[in-house]
């Protein structure tokens, strides 16, 4: 089958392309930019996207698809539906499953669960057994079946000793280790701590909880000479250690969500338990770092932290609702309107944060728009104004503060593997 | 006149009007507790739900007893364990509840914003009896009316909160009230028992017990609880006691007119001397007959709103 994008604006700061162009796809791949012949454009079905922007498939290098283990939350499926909705191509989902990814069954599983999907799903595997901070996983048997990173996401890495061990095994495989920056003997809260936490009672979590870790885990990786991926970086301290690490040379990247630079701690008051997440939604100043954070290049990329619960999970008590929110089909929108038309990142840094960024950093292959590659893109609409409905949300949970939210810009039609997703179907191309 | 909310969640941003009235109605109801007979017919044919999901004996006894007092039907439903172990999801507990045709719902529980939540899953009127570390409204209420029947007035006066502010629900209800009612309000304690951010509430950070007790009308103090303190934030009982407690010695070192207030329950020789808590400076047995007035008097306001 073939198809042409007719008149879109292909850009890919890998390849340093950006131009307004058709795009001819025949069987799932880039047969020819530009000068397509009319016989060509009469055989095939043709989409106008005059205005419209195409990219190289966006990756979320952040998200839990709760299977194994939780399917009434979200799986496999739904979450790879709820990414092709929110313009993502490919995805790396998180070990905090039940059981855990931590064996090579596990990987398999998933993989198996993902194929022949539109959206590639690579698993990140446990940095230690069952996620517990205390044995080694087998990172072997765990990166041949097809993980690409460890983690034990959810918590740190408890102890300095095991961190080391982890840091120095996995440097084997150059595949980064990406922490979730919070000391638990400071971060047993629900919110961030400060002003508001007093005034609200709540049992908070101090910007230290995250700053120690991260702190740690640099000088770790700089003694060790291992990657560390500094996973939904939320504070500006944080930031700062990153900022310094990297003008130093050492080998550390970062992530932010996009409720961590749109949303402050003020939420909270509302005790709505969409608001409650891990690490906490801080305030304005850390905000203002994030973002000065994403423009000069400190956080590599953006990712959502996709994180599916049941209605009745967080319709929960403040104090007992779990973290975390829905994340993949707001976020394009999110990034858009709140840093692309603010003018603090350009399309380009869009296009670096969402899908180059996140791939360099797991070794894997940037999509290219030329001919004879396959097709793995996103197409943008970004001035398009509309409106976040939850009840159409393809995430089988729809635990999302963005309900009701006006939104500047979105993914109109994603392409990979042969397949397309446009105007809410999936359909072979 | 009547209150600006159907609801009591807290006493932050409640306005001086709305306090003062349920003050003044509260003085009211605490001569019909002199009375022989000492029950009015007011909240007749009202029904009122205690939904307990926190420990608690005089809360809800003085709740209950000021529900009986105003001729109000009510329920109790009790339990230390939350919701989310029993099976049963909180808003699942709290719509059969009102399935049940309830007019007011009187909530404790651990977490902090569960009187919040109430206000958009229930019909009913909400009244806090304590949420988590958040607030306690009634206490504060309570407690700002025995200063007031003590010393004629609030404006103007000095008060400190001793103790652990940090994990105080009364602490936060009455920073909150006190201030609006035009009282200078500062808290002492060891400074892991300080919340972060207190001072810009327009509170002042004391560290020293003597400097308290020398420069204020009334001392709050609040209950040391055992359990939450071992160890990590005061070392010992003991030295809490001889640095922080409050004694007679302490006050007579001062020469000083002072009020002493306490939440209850006292932990005698930890936090308040025996000799002090039964002495002429407290006022905390008066709290607790204050209490029924004051939770009268919200009862009564909410339940005759339309």
């Amino acid at each position: 089958m073939k198809i042409v994008l007719k008149q879109v604006n292909l850009l890919n700061p890998d390849q340093k392309l950006d131009q307004k162009n058709d795009l001819l796809i025949e069987n799932g791949i880039i047969k020819k930019v530009g000068g397509i012949k009319d016989e060509d454009i009469k055989s095939s079905q043709v989409f106008e996207f005059e205005n419209k922007i195409c990219v190289p498939g966006l990756f979320d290098m952040h998200v839990h698809l709760r299977e194994p283990g939780r399917e009434d939350e979200e799986t496999v499926e739904t979450g790879s539906n709820a990414a092709a909705a929110g313009g993502f191509t490919s995805v790396a989902c998180m070990p905090n499953t039940n059981p855990d990814i931590d064996s090579a069954e596990i990987v398999r599983f998933i993989k198996e669960k993902a194929k022949g999907h539109l959206v590639e799903v690579y698993p990140v595997a446990a940095a230690t057994l069952g996620r517990k901070g205390e044995a080694l996983s087998p990172m072997f048997e765990l990166f041949e079946s097809g993980a690409v990173a460890v983690s034990d996401d959810g918590t740190f890495i408890k102890t300095a000793g095991v961190l080391r061990s982890v840091m120095e095994y996995s440097r084997m495989f150059d595949a980064p280790i990406i922490e979730h920056c919070e000391d638990d003997s400071l971060a047993d809260g629900t919110m961030n701590e400060g002003v508001t936490s007093t005034i609200l009672g709540l049992p908070a979590i101090p910007n230290i909880a995250e700053d120690l870790i991260v702190a740690r885990d640099i000088m770790m990786a700089e003694f060790v000479g291992a990657r560390i991926h500094i996973a939904h970086i939320s504070t500006k301290g944080a930031v700062e250690l990153v900022r310094q690490a990297k003008k130093r040379g050492v080998k550390v990247t970062a992530e932010v969500a996009p409720h961590h630079f749109t949303l402050t701690e003020d939420t909270v008051k509302s005790f709505d338990t969409n608001y409650k997440m891990s690490p906490p939604l801080r305030t304005r100043e850390d905000v203002d770092a994030l973002i000065i954070g994403l423009k000069d290049g400190t956080i590599d990329c953006i990712a959502s932290d996709h994180a599916p619960h049941s209605i009745e999970e967080k319709e929960m008590e403040f104090i007992y609702a779990p973290n975390g929110i829905v994340g993949l089909e707001t976020m394009l929108g999110l990034v858009l309107s709140e840093l692309v038309h603010k003018k603090h990142l350009t399309v380009e840094q869009l296009v670096e944060k969402m899908s180059i960024n996140p791939r360099k950093i797991l070794k894997m292959k940037i999509p290219q728009i030329k001919d004879g590659e396959p097709a793995n893109l996103t197409i943008i609409d970004k001035d398009i104004i509309w409106t976040v409905d939850i009840s159409k949300f393809k995430s089988k949970s729809k635990n999302s503060p963005f309900d009701s939210r006006l939104l500047t810009g979105r993914s109109v039609a994603v392409i990979n593997n042969n397949k397309m997703y446009y105007e809410d179907r999936f359909f072979d191309i | 006149m009547s209150l600006s909310s159907r609801h009591l969640l807290g006493l932050h941003g409640v306005p001086k009007e709305d306090i003062q009235l349920i003050l003044d109605t509260a003085t009211t109801f605490r001569e019909v507790l002199e009375r022989p007979i000492k029950k009015v017919p007011t909240l007749q044919g009202k029904t009122i739900v205690n939904l307990f999901y926190e420990n608690s004996t005089r809360t809800r006894i003085s709740f209950e007893l000021a529900q009986k007092r105003l001729s109000a039907d009510t329920i109790n439903f009790s339990t230390s364990t939350s919701s989310a172990k029993k099976g049963e999801t909180f808003k699942d507990t709290v719509r059969n509840i009102e399935a049940m045709k309830v007019d007011m719902i009187v909530v404790r529980h651990q977490s902090a914003g569960v009187p919040n939540y109430l206000t958009r899953i229930s019909k009913a009127n909400i009244i806090n009896a304590g949420d988590g570390l958040h607030e306690h409204p009634t206490q504060g209420l309570l407690d700002m009316y025995s200063i007031r029947e003590r010393l004629g007035r609030m404006e103007g006066l000095k008060v400190c909160i001793v103790g652990d502010v940090a994990h105080s629900r009364v602490a936060l209800s009455n920073i909150f009230g006190l201030k609006t009612m035009g009282a200078e309000v500062s808290v002492c304690g060891p400074s892991t028992m300080i919340p972060l951010g207190i001072e810009s509430l327009g509170v002042k950070v004391l560290n020293n017990i003597d400097e308290a007790v020398a420069n204020n009308d009334v001392l709050n103090v609040l209950r040391i609880q055992l359990e939450r303190n071992a160890g990590i934030r005061i070392p010992s009982l003991r030295e809490y006691h001889h640095y922080f407690g409050i004694t007679r010695e302490r006050i007579e070192k001062f020469n000083r007119d002072i009020v002493i207030l306490h939440p209850g329950p006292i932990n005698r020789g930890v936090e308040i001397s025996s000799e002090v808590a039964d002495g002429p400076y407290q006022v905390i047995l008066d709290q607790v007959t204050n209490g029924v007035a004051i939770r009268m008097a919200v009862l009564y306001l909410l339940g005759t709103m339309h």
